[in-house]
């Protein structure tokens, strides 16, 4: 097991790699990075004060393992307009993503998971097609609008929720909850329909097995079969999808966060676009790409656990 | 039952009557008028009851629905109905050049890189690596680097859709290769070019063009995303996503000009998911399986 | 044997779904089960014998076949009336099921132990560790060597002779009335269905278990049929005594049926005199090894170094169980892989390290066949573009090749105007005749048929092999013939190779193996043939 644990932490190098080369060539590919980096109203001996401060004028790939060491020792660079450490930036904001994204998961999953497999034993019925319809509707409201209308009737209409804002559960857990409720239910929307989609498409898929006829010729009534035999072999691709969407939960943590006024990393990226503080988009990038990397490395350890037949 | 009398033989495509396939799809068959409405709307835009989209009417702010004003008027006094007519020019481009382009980029490197052992796990890493990236930051960090114009935004709506196309072709290149049908053309000397074009990309079509609707979707979603965080298409061109945007500063005065847009976008990314499917259900009942959604 | 049946259906119909080529899959069927009786029920594809057996234990599709007319009395009880909880009750105590594939039979993630418990923990209210202790009293009544181990097993750690005995175990497990066995030996090589076949007959004797076995194979029937019963379209043809229908047959399609089986007592042949059309020499396939981290030499050697030729007009069998390396000697001769050391002599030069384009001038020369007729032509083209591919692109104008391939259509037995239709609208022998064309087409010297008639029905498959043979003699073509059905072999071989875990253990003219086999492996798979001795009594 720790050989194996070694072996797919080395796997994921590669991947970094091709990311870290990516996000180091975008400043490169689209112009003059010293005029980027200096901003739109720099005169040309403040880029050349760029240029050299920042070793702009060394080759390329001297740059580039110049920028992976310093990367490597956890320096992503200074920020712009504050010139705080990247690092630094990321810690101050990362609680109230990592709630947020805690949540959504916690709650789509409890949400989803029921109703793809309730979806796949009901197959053909309203049920069904009533799972289906949702699912489809998921994919298609945009984050924001679905936001706002959620704000629009619970907040403002009906004064239930409070309208925006974040305070820590460290703080006050009732504050927290209170308005951490719209912005999960926003956020899940997406990650239910991907869930619930794919659990019924497995579970579907499994239905259909010998093995589950040979339970059925055996008298088994049809819960056991559905929870005990079904899911779990519909298991693998289901949480496969369950890291894949974390993907697309970013993208949503952005735009949620932007919407209900939350102060964390994806407010950061929006402020950041709006002053050209590319520094931190940079950083952001590399850390949420690294999250996720890891993330998904995890879930292919619980394979084995999930399926005799996976050995590594 | 013998493994000859389960498998159930593979009817090769055929062209169902229009009036039939609306019979069995009422659902898609609504949104396909709807998406033809729409489009056609984009197209005509200058002739269907629309004025100047950024004229500015600073007297007529806010102004409610009304003969004149359809949908009534934003915090400039700029004629909603008519901006949102012009912002659908905005989500239609998009979504149709990133459609196509990344499902041309995604067939060619996925055809090579199923057929040439060598290439694959190269070509492989590198697509995880984009993966590996949120595909909206991604292309907000595209477009900020690169200044805000409708090139760069589909450049950068394109480049994290093109992993999945790349997956998806390897993936039916790699279970048709062992097809015994593959190998006897192997056997007779057909040569690779040859085996790709006629039994390898006819199989590829029928989910690519599934694909290719979802991609449309998701690059609508994108692009709206963009324009809502300030860094899709110029504020100057109206688009859906810029119009939300705009709205949502006085929300809680003017909610209509928020929704009229959101809704715009909403049933259209709906119209055309639920085409996706309908498609899906009618040319590869297997894809839901395979791209997981 | 008489008594009470356990299992008597009486005028059983099951409709089919609107819209399929006939109304029932099953129409006015009647037999009975008596206790420790075998009932073989034997017919080919679509002749509603597994819907039968599905039906008594009311595990058809829903909503797909329907029962519609008639009883089914398990001890006197009629189930297709019996509630769902009722039917529950019935399932695993008073009749079970095993089934054709025991790999996709048992649940991959659950222990062997486990899935057999299922059945008690369902039934009974026995304490876990009795029943712990009863399914290992189970497993080991199965003869699977170490029961308590083999408790914690998964299924994909056991062989697939191994598997087919824990499901064995688990219908087995409460001693039901009766055991319904849904083609339990097909998916297994011939020497494992010996053994189940064994296992099955000792349950039967020791338990007095009726039995209802499905099959299609008529040396199974000669096996272990007490009672037999032969079905067609849906329809009894005829039943009576194993015995009787043997040696009496009353129906013409049983005495086709019986007479298609290729007998086991080969014909006396002329050894072939041509000159060698292609050999392989010291041939070997490795499978991976070679990698970052694997040690050179590592990986699964499949082929250890195969000496073969065939000679123009002669067919050599090559036989062997699954896992002999038998197909992989076909596909590296074909190129279709590159094997690993050794030389493949083909019109005097060596094609085994040829480049893709050196290789391309012999491609014409070295057609195959392939097993599975449903999937050998590309279903989105007519069979007539699939048949003039080859021709045209070694420079065969068009309208050449057309007419080259209409002339095969006479040949094989198919209308001309086959050529504008899509596979789809051909039967699995029809299919079969199509392939067999598509090679004819490239004018080769050799032809590889890898298990070529493996997946047909008897009659059809005689069909097919009595086409090979006719265009072997017709074109004098070096025939290499892979399969593992001894019977087909012994029809149409001239000279016999026996493969086993990737060696040739024995070679020969095939009379003489057959008749005298050297080495013990020969020896033992001829043993396990079901039916010895039935075909010679046939032929005879």
């Amino acid at each position: 097991m720790p050989f194996l644990i070694i072996q797919r932490l080395l796997s994921t190098i590669p991947v970094l790699l091709v990311v870290a080369v990516v996000v180091f060539l975008m400043l490169r590919v689209s112009g003059d990075p010293a005029a980027i980096l200096a901003g739109d109203t720099a005169t040309s001996e403040q880029i050349e004060a760029v240029r050299v401060a920042l070793g702009l004028d060394r080759p390329v790939w001297e740059q580039f393992l110049g920028w992976i060491v310093q990367v490597l020792r956890g320096d992503l660079g200074e920020s712009l307009f504050t010139g705080l450490p990247v690092t630094t930036l990321i810690g101050q904001r990362i609680e109230p993503t990592a709630m947020l994204a805690l949540t959504t998961i916690v709650f789509s999953v409890l949400v989803a998971v029921p109703l793809g497999v309730l979806a796949a034993w009901r197959a053909n019925t309203w049920v069904d097609r009533a799972v289906m319809v949702f699912a489809v509707l998921g994919f298609s409201v945009p984050v924001f609008v679905l936001g706002y209308f959620l704000m629009y009737a619970f907040s403002i209409s009906l004064r239930w929720l409070p309208v925006q804002g974040y305070t820590s559960p460290f703080v006050d857990f009732g504050a927290f909850l209170r308005q951490i409720i719209l912005p999960t239910l926003t956020l899940s929307c997406i990650y239910i329909a991907l869930i619930a989609r794919i659990t019924r498409a497995s579970v579907m898929e499994v239905l259909n097995e010998d093995y589950i006829r040979t339970a059925r010729a055996k008298g088994q009534i049809e819960r056991i079969v559905l929870f005990r035999h079904a899911l779990k072999n519909a298991a693998v691709p289901i949480v496969t999808v369950i890291g894949l969407g974390v993907a697309l939960l970013i993208g949503g943590v952005v735009v949620t966060e932007s919407v209900f006024n939350i102060p964390g990393l994806g407010r950061l990226v929006v402020d950041a676009i709006t002053r050209r503080d590319y520094p931190i988009i940079q950083g952001l990038i590399l850390f949420f790409a690294f999250i996720y990397v890891m993330l998904n490395l995890m879930i292919d350890l619980t394979y084995a656990a999930l399926d005799p037949r996976i050995r590594y | 039952m013998s493994a000859v009398e389960n498998a159930a033989p593979l009817a090769p495509p055929r062209a169902p009557s229009a009036l039939a396939a609306v019979k069995r799809h009422p659902l898609a068959a609504v949104a396909a008028l709807v998406l033809a409405a729409i489009v056609v709307a984009a197209v005509f835009a200058p002739w269907v009851g629309t004025v100047d989209p950024t004229a500015l009417a600073p007297a007529r702010r806010l102004a409610a629905a009304s003969a004149e004003h359809w949908l009534g008027t934003d915090h400039l006094g700029r004629d909603v109905w008519s901006r949102m007519v012009y912002g659908a020019r905005v989500s239609v481009t998009v979504g149709v050049a990133v459609a196509v382009l990344s499902i041309v980029v995604g067939l060619f490197v996925g055809l090579f890189t199923g057929f040439i052992r060598w290439l694959d796990p190269i070509v492989m890493r590198i697509m995880d690596g984009l993966m590996a990236i949120p595909g909206i930051l991604l292309a907000i960090a595209l477009v900020s680097v690169s200044g805000a114009s409708m090139v760069t935004v589909i450049f950068a709506i394109t480049v994290p859709e093109v992993p999945r196309v790349v997956r998806l072709v390897r993936s039916v290149v790699l279970s048709v290769r062992e097809e015994p049908y593959v190998e006897a053309a192997v056997s007779v000397g057909t040569p690779l070019p040859l085996i790709l074009w006629r039994h390898v990309v006819p199989n590829c079509v029928p989910p690519l063009i599934v694909q290719a609707t979802y991609i449309t979707a998701s690059a609508m979603l994108t692009e709206a995303i963009l324009s809502f965080l300030g860094a899709g298409t110029p504020p100057i061109i109206p688009s859906w996503g810029n119009m939300v945007a705009e709205a949502r500063l006085l929300f809680q005065i003017a909610p209509w000009n928020l929704l009229f847009p959101g809704i715009a976008l909403a049933v259209t990314i709906l119209a055309v998911n639920v085409l996706g499917d309908a498609l899906r259900d009618r040319l590869d009942p297997k894809l839901a399986k395979r791209v997981g959604r | 044997m008489t008594g009470k049946p356990v299992l008597s259906i009486r005028n059983l119909s099951v409709a089919l779904p609107e819209g399929a080529d006939r109304r029932h899959a099953v129409e006015n069927v009647s037999f009975d089960v008596d206790p420790g009786e075998i009932v073989c029920v034997v017919g080919e594809s679509g002749s509603g014998k597994s819907v039968t057996a599905f039906s008594v234990m009311g595990l058809l599709p829903p909503g797909e076949l329907k029962p519609v007319q008639g009883e089914i009395l398990l001890e006197g009880e009629n189930v297709l009336t019996a509630s769902p909880q009722r039917l529950r009750d019935l399932r695993g105590t008073r009749m079970a099921m095993i089934f054709q594939e025991p790999a996709t039979a048992l649940n991959p993630v659950m222990t062997v132990g486990q899935q057999i418990d299922e059945v008690l923990r369902i039934h009974t209210g026995l304490p876990p560790a009795e029943r712990k202790a009863k399914v290992i009293g189970v497993l080991d009544a199965m003869h699977l060597p170490d029961p308590a181990g083999a408790y914690d097993k998964y299924p994909h750690q056991m062989s697939g002779g191994q598997r087919q005995r824990v499901m064995i175990a688990a219908a087995m497990a409460l001693d039901p009335a009766i055991l319904i066995a849904d083609e339990p030996t097909t998916a297994l090589d011939v020497t494992t269905q010996a053994q189940i076949l064994t296992l099955i007959k000792e349950m039967q004797e020791r338990r007095g278990t009726g039995v209802l076995f499905i099959t299609h194979d008529f040396g199974v029937v000669a096996e272990i049929a007490d009672k037999v019963v032969v079905m067609r379209q849906g329809s009894v043809v005829e039943s009576g005594p194993a015995g009787a229908i043997f040696e009496n047959p009353r129906e013409d399609y049983t005495r086709m049926l019986i007479s298609s089986v290729p007998s086991l007592d080969p014909p006396a042949r002329e050894p072939a005199q041509g000159p060698v059309a292609v050999e392989s020499i010291g041939l070997v396939k490795r499978y991976g090894g070679g990698g970052w981290f694997a040690k050179k030499g590592e990986g699964f050697l499949a082929v250890k170094g195969v000496d073969l030729s065939v000679r123009r007009g002669e067919t050599l069998g090559v036989v062997g169980e699954s896992g002999s390396g038998k197909s992989t000697v076909a596909r590296c001769i074909v190129r279709l892989i590159d094997p690993t050391e050794g030389a493949v002599r083909l019109a005097g030069t060596d094609i085994a390290k040829l480049s893709t384009r050196g290789l391309r001038p012999y491609r014409r020369r070295i057609q195959i066949v392939f097993q599975d007729p449903y999937r050998s032509l590309n279903p989105r083209r007519t069979v007539g573009a699939s048949i003039i591919e080859g021709p045209m692109n070694f420079g065969l104008p068009k309208a050449e090749a057309t007419a080259r391939a209409r002339n095969l259509m006479g040949l094989v037995g198919l209308k001309p105007d086959a050529l504008e239709r899509y596979p789809h609208q051909f039967s699995g022998g029809q299919r079969q005749r199509l392939a067999i064309a598509r090679a004819l087409a490239m004018e080769p010297d050799v032809i590889i048929a890898d298990e070529a008639v493996s997946a047909l029905d008897v009659s059809v498959q005689k069909q097919v092999l009595e086409l090979l043979d006719r265009v072997k003699r017709e074109f004098d073509l070096a025939l290499l013939f892979i399969t593992h059905d001894l019977r087909v072999a012994a029809q149409i071989c001239d000279r016999i190779m026996v493969m086993q875990r990737g060696e040739v253990v024995e070679a020969g003219p095939t009379r003489a193996m057959f008749r005298a086999p050297k080495h013990p492996y020969t020896a033992a798979l001829l043993a396990a043939a079901p039916g010895r001795g039935f075909g010679e009594t046939v032929a005879a």
